[in-house]
């Protein structure tokens, strides 16, 4: 049985409330921090531990912290980002859902690391249930004197409130949920100034994911030492990953950085193996996040096995990787259609751009349109010419990374698939069925690719 | 005071200056360094916090500044980007840059109706411009182009959202020109329009000035509606005394014989208004008698308008001079420019 940091409780009985949590060990970590440490050894720990933003970019947090701008007489603010609406991907759901109070102590243990005294949760709208779960537990926390003034007699004062959204891919984006919060239009900001230096009403913020925040907890208990002896170079640490798709056991896991792919896809601790059938492709995760063939998901280009890290999964750059994102992990067999499934992300995206920059804009809804073209077997062969130059010209362009998400998933499948474009403009009455190839798989033809 | 250089022209520029005021600088400088200069459909100097919406003055940073000579990894918005000593843009004389802005053109495009002949707005239009010197001579865009249901948004103001470019530009005028802003943008992505909240009238004082911030024929002035085509017009400049203090009365006439078909503000060489005015100046004065006529105005775009500058013969022959060392491919159209 693997180790569990954040999940190590997920089951024990009134977990949710604050006297189960209570009885797990938990505010321990607000204790040690408040009555034992200065908020700059927190940060240290933090530091030490070498946690990575767990929301999808990987960026150092303790690195993150450290460039708060800490100006005189300025309130900061630390903002959780709940928005957690990567398709593919709801690990924070799970945490919050079951184990709300790690988050609360995670957030008070970081503010006081940051020297902010309010705190907010920035939660999408569809998880509106769990919203009152966490008001339920900011209640309890609050009338047991862990949130309020004078947090254990250290005359730190901290609360937190919780903000729903309403339910936009694109108040994800750290700026565009802070222009949310803030009760305007969720358009992101253009950086620089970034939200360390000017964020939640021009004041300095630091924005987490959720599942960063609560790693917080097991750093500052047992030390960022012991953290960083889990997991690989720079990839420390346990990580929560959502694994759906064509898998035997789907299910939120939480794995050591470091475990091969291989072993996360196929051992009965995880996934359970492949659905019946073989496995084609793989998105590790999150929707956005280039789509690899599964000779690529086993071994990268140059014959290694490939790992579960943020090195080891991105290893080859686009050309024969991918990334380890937000850990919205979902494996495809060869019933599914690549075509299908990358119109039905480019339908997303250019559902929930923003309209703010033009190529995102314009760019995602005619990939939306050619890609619909070619799954429905009207598609022609310079179809797929031109998708390649519409993501092209998307990614790098805009301000905000959701053009690039958009067009990355668009190029990856145009890479790894392109015998299965052209499948669908030379066969257009084959295709026309949806689930064309349920009965006669595609078979791909076997591709060497440069290292 | 750090020292940028655009296209290999070198300048020295104050703190806090952008990449794109850079430019322009050097292009105010010397003519024949005008094709430094990026294209804007959506920065505007004296409107604060706009720009870098519409992603057509990206430029490619080659040298970050001398500190740290790194280049940018991707090309960056000129208009929202400050210059660091030492740093290297490309511009013209990038041709992947010159293909992502081509790009960018084509975006713009896509949905635009492309309705120039029945727009009042051409001849005088940004987007055609853009189109001219970065458009490609067709489209690869097969499909049904957007549209909106119209909106009614008063008596003064046309408003044609399927024109639209969401520049924000009108947004920002009514926020900070403007006592209370009543129109924005709904909904998002490519469905996103500029509207007001439940239908009503866009009125106030300045308000009008959405119309000459405008990149495209998106507002125009429904006085001037279908009046003539901005080419057949005369421009002069004039002013008068206007009461409201915050207008400084000084506009360009848009003339035929002495009938004033359109009053508008200044606009300088890269297309900006000088001074904002009022809508008393620039709906209800619609006769000579109430201004002061200071002369013709001359207009410095490479515009439809100023076709028929014989002036301009003399120009052509600066700005054919050659740029030191870039490759011909970014040369600006040289036919009309101003």
């Amino acid at each position: 049985m693997a180790r569990k940091l954040l999940l190590e409780h997920d089951n024990k009985p009134g977990i949710q409330g604050l006297e189960g949590y209570r009885a797990n060990g938990g505010y321990r970590s607000v204790e040690k921090a408040l009555r034992t440490m200065s908020p700059e050894a927190v940060l240290e720990e933090v530091k030490k531990s070498g946690l990575r933003g767990r929301g999808g970019a990987g960026f150092p947090t303790g690195l993150k912290w450290s460039f708060m701008a800490k100006p005189p007489g300025v309130p900061r603010y630390l903002v959780v980002n709940a928005d957690e609406s990567e398709p593919g991907t709801f690990k924070d759901r799970y945490l919050m859902e079951r184990i709300p109070h790690i988050l609360i102590e995670g957030m008070i243990t970081s503010s006081f690391a940051l020297g902010a005294n309010v705190s907010y949760i920035y939660i999408r709208g569809e998880y509106f249930y769990i919203y009152r779960i966490l008001e339920r537990a900011i209640e309890e926390a609050r009338a047991a004197g862990w949130l309020g003034k004078n947090i254990l007699g250290s005359g730190f004062d901290h609360d937190v409130h919780v903000q729903v959204g309403a339910g936009a891919y694109i108040c994800g984006e750290e700026t565009a949920l802070l222009e949310s919060l803030e009760g305007k239009r969720g358009n992101p900001r253009i950086k620089p100034p970034f939200p360390a230096v000017k964020g939640l009403y021009g004041c300095p913020t630091v924005v987490n994911n959720v599942e960063t925040i609560a790693a917080v907890v097991p750093i500052v208990n047992d030390g960022g030492e012991e953290y960083a002896k889990i997991g690989i170079g720079k990839s420390t640490g346990t990580k929560l990953i959502s694994a759906g798709g064509n898998i035997n056991k789907p299910g939120v896991y939480e794995i050591d950085l470091g475990i091969t792919c291989e072993e996360f896809l196929n051992s009965d601790e995880w996934c359970g193996g492949v659905q019946g059938r073989a496995l084609k492709a793989v998105v590790p995760g999150g929707s956005s996040v280039p789509i690899i063939p599964a000779e690529l998901y086993f071994k990268t280009a140059a014959g290694e096995a490939r790992l579960m890290t943020y090195e080891s999964l991105s290893d080859g750059g686009f050309a024969t990787g991918s990334m380890l994102g937000s850990g919205g992990f979902y494996a495809y067999n060869d019933a599914q259609c690549i075509v299908r499934s990358t119109w039905n992300h480019t339908r997303f995206y250019a559902h929930e751009s923003c309209g703010q920059c033009s190529p995102c804009r314009e760019g995602t809804g005619w990939m939306e349109k050619v890609l619909h073209r070619i799954e429905n077997g009207e598609g022609r062969l310079e179809d797929i010419d031109l998708l390649w130059d519409i993501q092209r010209k998307i990614e790098g362009n805009t301000i905000c990374p959701l053009g690039d998400a958009a067009a990355w998933p668009v190029a990856s499948a145009i890479r790894h698939f392109r015998d299965e474009f052209e499948y669908h403009v030379y066969h257009p009455q084959k295709v026309k069925d949806p689930k064309h190839f349920e009965k006669t798989p595609f078979v791909r033809k076997p591709k060497t690719v440069a290292a | 005071m750090p020292k940028v250089t655009i296209d290999n022209v070198e300048i020295e520029v104050p703190e806090g200056t952008t990449i794109l005021q850079a430019a322009r600088m050097i292009g105010e400088r010397d003519k024949a360094d005008r094709h430094v200069v990026p294209p804007a459909m959506c920065y505007y100097s004296s409107l604060k916090t706009s720009g870098g919406y519409c992603r057509t003055c990206i430029v490619k940073v080659s040298q970050g500044s001398t500190k740290d000579p790194r280049p940018m990894p991707k090309p960056v918005a000129s208009c929202r980007t400050t210059v660091m000593d030492g740093m290297v843009v490309q511009n013209t004389t990038s041709p992947e840059l010159l293909d992502a802005r081509k790009g960018v053109t084509e975006f713009l495009l896509i949905n635009h109706p492309l309705d120039c002949p029945i727009c009042d707005q051409a001849g005088e239009c940004h987007l055609q411009d853009l189109g001219y010197e970065h458009g490609a001579e067709g489209s690869r865009y097969e499909f049904e182009r957007r549209t909106f249901d119209p909106i009614d948004i008063g008596d003064t103001i046309k408003l044609h959202m399927t024109r639209c470019i969401l520049c924000y530009r009108c947004v920002k005028v009514a926020e900070q020109l403007t006592d209370g802003r009543v129109h924005g943008v709904i909904n998002r992505g490519d469905v996103s329009e500029i509207s007001t909240y439940i239908q009503q009238a866009v009125e106030n004082d300045f308000s009008g000035n959405m119309i000459d911030v405008c990149p495209v024929g998106a507002l125009t002035d429904k006085t001037f509606r279908f009046a003539s085509r901005v080419w057949y017009t005369k421009p002069v400049d004039a002013h008068r005394t206007c009461e409201n203090s915050k207008c400084t009365g000084k506009v360009v006439l848009w003339l035929k014989g002495n009938e004033v078909l359109r009053v508008t503000g200044r606009k300088d060489q890269w297309g900006e208004v000088e001074s904002f005015i009022c809508n008393t100046c620039r709906f209800d004065k619609k006769d000579v008698k109430h201004w002061t006529v200071e002369g013709p105005r001359h207009l410095d775009r490479h515009s439809v308008i100023s076709a028929n500058h014989y002036e301009l013969q003399q120009k052509q022959k600066l700005l054919t001079k050659a740029a030191p060392e870039s490759t011909p491919v970014g040369r600006p159209k040289e036919i009309g420019q101003g």
